[in-house]
């Protein structure tokens, strides 16, 4: 198999007094793996998004980019190739800006930001009325309505599309459906999945639906207490059921 | 008449202080104290160095560059430092009066006899009052054109996203510190500038010039807010210029009743708390359902 773009070698994270939250993980992670992140609260799936983002900084163990140490990166450099999207609709953007604003904001991820104008031309709001009407929930025809106005659909489909517009290197979903309804979130998760699929983006994505585990993505990992307990691919993941994953439940 | 025309030009010059507040009060989305003492230290440093007989353009961009250093103390304090932002706005504010006196020498100075930017030939033919009309026209225009020009490039359009979401922000690779540090270097600069400025067209600094002002910046801001409700973001600036012609009228008025200049700090909190209150006094009076308080800064 080829080199893993992100590897997690023996990582250790704790938190607190000396709790540990990761116990000495390991990880590889592939180009075009579609992960879902499977487990029981408590059993470190935020811990390991935020150890590979930058907001946590690892005890021991080895983080690596292509090969390369990264524990020394902050988060905002790591922002460089990888990009997230929260739980909270709240969280992913800007409530006063425009959706075009925060497109344009996304746009330039990775680059630096300078005294050039922003440059909303009219070319870009129809690129902005294209790539925003796949998400199929009117998010087209709000392009300059301040993200505060939208609904919690709109504004997780807005950052969703913000975090893949430059293409990352590593697409981290923190269950980045769970706080819409059960119409809106099946609608924005079939749109995940086509974005991720066609543009062969790498992602870990957590859930709590064992139902979104199992249809969606193409390499699926169960955490608990603080370990990869179940780790598999393609057609050993397609032979799974709910019923063998819950095995892997008990804490 | 004059008077009015007075009022218009203490409005015009005091704008400054209004936008600059802006900046880092409604885009940033904090009270900054600092301001109370960048602006003496703009004044000192100007009128200090016009009466060392420096040119008096060079020392009004120097009270700029002072006020920054004084923002940048700030925001040192609060995104390094993690001091929240009102105590190391209050502490820069603190250690600024020390600085004033040292500068000035004196409580003090005079500007009596020296050259100003108020003192070129030009300005001498005008009427009366109207030279700080036009010289307050000319400085807010300009200020205002540039910030409007800087808030929609990339960058002003990445110190925006600071304030509204700092997380989101950094998770696109904003360096949202280095963002609010610009951002109080600007304000304070900005605030600095406007106190050279006020300081010439008074003929003196004073040490204690400093006190009120973040009330008399914010009345602008909030008395424009009220007056216009929701605008875009460039017509929320120039609501700003105007709502610091109005509080100039709404204090000229209250003086005209009968009150003494030495009420004015009383008279200016008021106005800025009515001020403030009218939204809820408005809902609570059922007087006008449509305004609101403006928060959007688009559409």
């Amino acid at each position: 198999m080829t080199e893993p773009v992100f590897s997690l070698k023996d990582i250790i994270v704790t938190v607190g007094d000396n709790v540990q939250i990761l116990k000495s993980l390991n990880l590889d992670i592939y180009e075009g793996d579609f992960i879902t992140v499977l487990g029981t609260n408590g059993a470190g799936k935020s811990t390991l998004f935020n150890t590979i983002a930058g907001n946590l900084a690892i005890d021991s163990g080895k983080l690596l980019h292509h090969g390369h140490s990264i524990a020394h990166e902050s988060a905002v450099t790591r922002t460089n190739y990888i990009a997230r999207v929260f739980q909270d609709p709240k969280m992913g953007t800007a409530p006063r800006m425009t959706v075009a604003e925060n497109l344009l904001l996304a746009e330039k991820r990775g680059q630096k930001r300078t005294l050039r104008s922003r440059g909303l031309t009219k070319e870009k709001i129809s690129e902005y009325a294209k790539i925003t009407q796949v998400m199929g929930n009117n998010l087209d025809t709000r392009l300059n309505t301040a993200t505060g106005n939208l609904s919690g659909g709109q504004r997780q489909a807005l950052s969703f599309l913000m975090a893949t517009r430059v293409k990352p290197e590593l697409l981290l979903l923190d269950e980045h459906t769970a706080a819409l309804d059960p119409k809106t979130s099946e609608q924005l998760m079939l749109a995940t999945n086509e974005q991720v699929t066609k543009n062969q983006l790498t992602a870990l994505m957590i859930t709590h639906n064992l139902a979104d585990a199992l249809k969606y993505g193409n390499r699926l990992i169960i955490l608990n207490a603080g370990d990869i307990v179940l780790d598999v691919r393609g057609q050993d993941k397609s032979a799974l059921n709910e019923a063998d994953i819950l095995k892997y439940f008990i804490a | 008449m004059s008077i009015i025309v007075s009022s218009i030009g203490q409005g015009l010059l005091w704008a400054v202080l209004g936008v600059a507040l802006f900046l880092t009060f409604r885009i940033l989305n904090f009270p900054d104290m600092t301001v109370e003492g960048s602006f003496p230290l703009g004044a000192a440093t100007a009128v200090a160095m016009i009466s060392h007989g420096i040119n008096p353009y060079l020392a009004t961009l120097a009270a700029f560059v002072v006020g920054a250093i004084a923002g940048l103390a700030t925001g040192l304090l609060y995104t390094k430092g993690k001091i929240p932002i009102l105590l190391a706005g209050i502490l820069v504010m603190t250690a600024a009066l020390s600085i004033n006196l040292r500068i000035m020498g004196s409580a003090n100075i005079s500007l009596l006899n020296q050259k100003s930017i108020f003192s070129s030939p030009l300005l001498q033919h005008l009427p009366k009052n109207f030279d700080s009309v036009f010289v307050g026209f000319i400085i807010i225009t300009i200020i205002t054109l540039a910030l409007i020009f800087f808030l929609q490039t990339e960058l002003g359009q990445s110190f925006i996203a600071t304030g509204d979401n700092a997380n989101m922000a950094q998770s696109i690779g904003i360096k949202t510190d280095r963002m609010t540090i610009m951002g109080l270097m600007l304000s304070n600069g900005l605030i600095a500038f406007g106190g050279a400025v006020i300081a010439q067209n008074n003929g003196y600094a004073d040490i204690n010039m400093g006190i009120g002002i973040i009330v008399i910046a914010l009345a602008s801001i909030i008395i424009g807010e009220v007056a216009f409700g929701d605008l875009s973001l460039n017509g929320r600036l120039v609501a700003v210029i105007v709502g610091s012609i109005l509080y100039r009228l709404v204090l000229l008025a209250v003086l005209s009743l009968g009150f003494s200049t030495n009420d004015l700090n009383l008279i200016s909190a008021i106005v800025l708390a009515v001020a403030m209150m009218l939204p809820q006094l408005r809902k609570a009076l059922k007087l006008d359902t449509v305004i609101k308080k403006g928060v959007a800064t688009h559409d």
